[in-house]
């Protein structure tokens, strides 16, 4: 009963914010690329939400060996849905996108996007490298951790200031929810076991 | 009341004409610290310039309106109003996007340097409900402006220039 209830509510989370996106009055005078950019983006943040779920093993059936697996896939669609969010934006509009990636945009919310964008690249290079430079695991986890909470605190900060296609409400539940879900996931696992022990 | 020039570009590209334009340059220069103390000139906007079309024609109103694109034009120092200055705005609206021909579009300044220009409704793209401006014309130094609406739903928007002599 709880599994259902929990599955249930992170549907609701998730697609409701996608459905109010996909149906937003400003798709009318949007053209397709621009509109697969923005839904691209939205997509991201809604991803994002499963990262850390996935990861802390915290959702029903899906411990962590399993959790993670999944994660590593749902991983590699995040970095494809930013890709395709920059990419369509970038068709759109391209001296927007430029100076957005160049930090010389008039509007704020562009900076937090690239920095979390970067972070996000960051994070899953380290998960390509785990492997190839023997981090330790403690190590690793800091690194990955760091760089998730800049993509979780700029992406959040980023969709926030955003006037789009995602309306306010949903969009603000699903923040919330991503950045609390982070927050449980990181103190969970302990994610700064690496400095304490140094420190000891 | 000066014609405008259809390429700034191609004006820039006679020879005499780029010695003049160093020559203003190099006396408004010494100019500047005296106007200081009268209207300051306009400065660009970031990202004012962009998806800007040089030559935007000018017209009775963009697209089928229902928008007023409104400001002023004034000459820096002291702030005289400035009339007959040709005025190019574009948005992303209701009837195309930004870099869209059929979103562009210019006007002329009356005799109190204001212009007002009618246009479909600016909606919200690249995260803002904006509008972009632009002077571009030889007599003045060229000054793009990105103004952005305070609710997406205002169905006005206005922008001010002062600007600076070549």
């Amino acid at each position: 009963m709880r599994a259902v209830l929990i599955w249930c509510c992170l549907a609701v989370v998730i697609a409701v914010p996608l459905a109010v996106a996909a149906t937003s009055p400003l798709l009318a005078w949007r053209d397709p690329v621009y509109i697969a950019a923005g839904f691209a983006g939205a997509a991201a943040l809604a991803i994002m939400l499963l990262q850390p779920l996935l990861a802390g093993g915290v959702l029903p059936g899906l411990p962590a060996v399993r959790g993670r697996r999944v994660h590593r896939w749902t991983g590699i669609a995040l970095v494809l849905a930013v890709i395709l969010h920059v990419g369509g934006l970038w068709l759109t509009s391209p001296p927007d996108v430029v100076d957005a990636l160049l930090f010389t945009s008039p509007t704020p919310f562009s900076a937090w996007g690239v920095v979390a964008m970067w972070a996000l690249f960051g994070a899953a290079l380290l998960v390509a490298l785990r492997r190839r430079w023997r981090i330790r695991p403690q190590v690793w986890r800091l690194a990955h951790t760091g760089l998730v909470l800049v993509v979780v605190v700029g992406s959040v900060v980023h969709a926030m200031l955003i006037v789009g296609t995602m309306g306010t409400a949903t969009k603000t539940m699903l923040c919330l929810a991503l950045v609390a879900a982070t927050l449980k996931v990181v103190i969970d696992l302990r994610a700064w076991a690496a400095i304490k022990r140094r420190r000891s | 009341m000066t014609h405008p020039k259809p390429d700034r570009r191609k004006f820039l590209m006679s020879g005499g004409a780029v010695i003049g334009a160093a020559v203003a340059t190099g006396a408004s220069g010494l100019l500047v610290p005296a106007r200081a103390q009268g209207v300051a000139p306009t400065p660009t906007m970031r990202g004012g310039a962009n998806n800007y079309r040089p030559g935007a024609p000018i017209v009775e109103r963009i697209g089928n309106g229902g928008f007023w694109m409104v400001g002023t034009v004034r000459r820096a120092g002291d702030g005289a109003p400035l009339a007959g200055q040709r005025i190019q705005v574009w948005a992303h609206t209701t009837e195309g996007h930004e870099r869209d021909p059929q979103s562009h579009g210019a006007t002329l300044t009356d005799a109190n340097g204001e212009f007002r220009l009618e246009m479909p409704q600016i909606v919200p793209a690249f995260g803002q409900p904006h509008g972009h401006l632009a002077y571009d014309s030889a007599d003045f130094k060229t000054v793009f402006l990105r103004p952005i609406m305070p609710n997406a739903g205002d169905t006005s928007l206005r922008a001010d220039f002062v600007l600076e002599p070549v």
